[in-house]
């Protein structure tokens, strides 16, 4: 069954997947009494009309871009960590100490230890899931769920016992210093003379998301550990009869991935709020889940879903500012994206197979 | 703690299992056939939605009940047919349910009722109202007994009743029925079931259905029973904690009673002592609220009894041609 040349096997089925996916959220939206024609113009010139709205899709897109990342690196290891929202919770908290405790002498300083701190945070948040289906051959999903859960329990005993200030109200860290205020993309992009919307929280946390997909790419495609990792994936008894080590490379799949995740907070802590609150990660860790399907779990498709989510967050946002639709429409089309890129692949992919076959046959 | 106060904490442990109980069957029998839901909590917020919609308009509770378990069996539906049909991967459609149900609940209240999510508040017959059993008033004043009978196990609303006589129903289903043994050989090896000339794919769909009913009582009795009314995201993790529960009962009825009983308990702890102080340090109560979570870690991990899942649970069945 090799019949359907690459590009379609990449491209065109997830493109006809999401395109179903995006006719049913228009039939949504027509249910519930709107036009879709123009919810759709109100999203694009919304997210993608002026350099402000391109701010706010850029920033949302880097969220999606750690966590989408993070997932990827774990499905090409057969693995599903579904856990990216407790990991990226972490992530805030390593953040949140790394920023409040030690005395950065400058921002840039500051950012390459938050950073380390988040991604450590977030893959020890992974890690006892991951030893856990190592060693002890518990369901990383149930576990990873499980975490989501503790995670929050725990974020909420922190914030409200240890790291609110005494005499605040609401559930949140102390401000950091300003002088750790990271750079606006806006700010960046001014130096190479490009004129970008300032008042939107699009940071350089945007370039190391850029970054970390070329690292994952090497990573996966480049090194040895990448190979084993996506050769356990594709066969967990041929890999470990080829001498692959399970617990290892279980163990590396989950840290690496639990540390993408955590590393989401250096955006949404550092380059935005400047300061933990409760929630932070606002649902980006599961979002991450659909970008991943979506993307094919290859660094490029990541990328591009994730400035696709980025738009429809954005553009979801406009929707709920100027017309009745709540912004959850954008949680339902989500969840339509995974449903048809995700579990309902084969719906899509088996007639397009069959097309490919008739088409070969017809030359031959 | 007095004895009225344990009593009273005991009882809203029966109101707050009850949920988790369905729900906890529900996945049961999905599992034990072979197809893994994490979809449980979404099934659960959309039936509570549609339960609490269809009770608000037309003011009937059972009507209510039924629009629930229609809009439960709708997305089991969609469940069979990408974890059946299609042969997709199980753990993500149920993701994908939870999603679709979390986004069309809001979107859909918002549109019928324009209270941001909300259904109007139930009163009267549009929810479930306690039923006294027999002789509860006459027994209630002799001592320790009387408080049991009519406090702990008279005065609760009928789906209560319901939950607790499906964990036998559903072990005589399981254990002694053909339908019940065939199920379950589905979810070990289903090869064998199909050898022997039984439909894999139609018992697969029947557990999904089975599911989808059972979620869709467990979803009604959140909005009918335990509130008055649907809110935004009300079942707030009970799916997953159903889930849990049906690890820690090992994929089995009785334990099932058993398990999410305990967590009922451990929530309605929860809710009475914020904090609980044991005089050398206080317990938070959020460790409390994590408590069934990291219990569940604890059973996967094996340290106390090895939870053992189905077979071919999360396998597409691939008939040989």
């Amino acid at each position: 069954m090799t019949a359907m040349p690459k590009w379609a096997d990449a491209v065109l089925v997830p493109l006809i997947s999401l395109v179903i996916a995006f006719v049913i959220s228009g039939i949504v939206i027509l249910a519930i009494g709107e036009d879709p024609v123009a919810a759709m113009k109100l999203m694009v010139t919304g997210a993608l009309g002026s350099t402000y709205g391109w701010g706010y899709t850029l920033y949302y897109s880097t969220n999606f871009i750690f966590t989408g990342l993070a997932v990827s690196v774990a499905f090409q290891a057969g693995l599903f960590n579904i856990g990216g929202e407790g990991q990226a919770s972490l992530g805030g908290l390593g953040v949140a100490l790394a920023c409040l405790f030690v005395p950065w002498p400058h921002w840039s300083l500051a950012l390459i230890g938050a950073a380390a701190m988040a991604a450590l945070f977030g893959a020890a948040w992974a890690a006892i899931p991951a030893y856990l289906q190592a060693k002890r051959g518990s369901h990383v999903v149930i576990t990873t769920i499980m975490f989501n859960y503790i995670a929050a329990a725990l974020m909420i005993y922190v914030l409200v016992t240890v790291l609110r200030p005494t005499g605040a109200m609401d559930t949140a860290s102390a401000r950091f210093d300003p002088a750790l205020k990271l750079p606006r993309l806006g700010d960046i992009l001014a130096l190479v003379g490009i004129p970008f919307n300032n008042r939107n929280p699009a940071n350089i946390s945007l370039l190391i998301a850029l970054v970390a997909c070329v690292g994952v790419w090497l990573l996966m495609w480049r090194t040895r550990l990448g190979y084993q990792l996506r050769a356990f994936g594709k066969s967990e008894k041929a890999s470990v009869y080829a001498g692959i080590n399970p617990v290892k490379i279980t163990m590396y799949a989950m840290l690496i991935s639990g540390g993408l995740s955590g590393m989401m907070a250096i955006n949404t802590v550092m380059g935005e709020a400047q300061r933990l609150l409760l929630n932070s990660v606002e649902g980006a860790g599961f979002i991450g889940i659909a970008v991943a399907l979506m993307g094919r779990s290859h660094p490029v498709g990541v990328l591009l879903a994730a400035i696709l989510f980025g738009f429809l967050y954005q553009g979801g946002a406009e929707l709920a500012l100027w017309t009745t639709i709540p912004r959850e429409l954008i949680i339902v089309i989500q969840a339509l994206v995974i449903l048809f890129t995700g579990a309902m692949d084969n719906m899509v992919r088996k007639p397009v197979e069959s097309l490919f076959l008739l088409l070969q046959r017809g030359k031959a | 703690m007095d004895f009225a106060t344990l009593i009273q904490i005991l009882d809203s442990t029966v109101r707050l299992a009850t949920p988790l109980l369905f729900a906890c069957l529900a996945g049961l029998f999905s599992e034990r056939a072979g197809v893994f839901d994490i979809g449980l909590e979404g099934k659960m917020l959309a039936a509570a939605f549609l339960s609490a919609s269809v009770a608000a308009v037309t003011g009937s509770v059972w009507l209510g009940v039924l629009a629930g378990i229609f809009a439960s069996l709708l997305l089991s539906g969609i469940h069979g047919l990408a974890s059946i049909t299609f042969r997709g991967n199980q753990l993500i459609s149920g993701v994908a349910i939870n999603f679709l149900a979390s986004g069309l609940t809001v979107l859909l209240g918002q549109k019928w009722f324009g209270l941001g999510g909300r259904t109007p508040p139930l009163t009267g017959e549009g929810r479930f109202g306690p039923i006294t059993l027999p002789f509860a008033d006459a027994i209630a004043p002799i001592p320790f007994l009387g408080p049991i009978y009519a406090e702990l196990i008279s005065g609760h609303s009928a789906l209560v009743y319901l939950a607790v006589a499906c964990v036998p129903a559903s072990a005589w289903l399981l254990y002694r029925t053909r339908f019940g043994l065939r199920l379950r050989a589905v979810g070990e090896n289903p090869a064998a079931v199909d050898t022997a000339g039984v439909s894999v794919i139609g018992i697969r769909y029947s557990a999904v259905a089975i599911c989808g009913v059972l979620c869709g009582l467990a979803g009604a009795y959140l909005a009918l029973g335990l509130a008055a009314g649907f809110g935004k995201e009300m079942t707030a993790g009970r799916g997953f904690i159903a889930l849990a529960a049906l690890i820690f009962a090992k994929w089995r009825p009785w334990y099932a009673l058993g398990a999410t009983l305990l967590f009922g308990f451990l929530e309605a702890v929860g809710n009475r002592f914020p904090s609980i102080d044991l005089g050398l340090f206080a317990i938070p109560s959020q460790f409390v609220q994590a408590l069934p979570y990291i219990i569940t870690v604890v059973i996967l991990a094996g340290f106390i009894g090895k939870a053992r899942p189905p077979s071919a649970g999360g396998e597409p069945y691939v008939k040989e041609r």
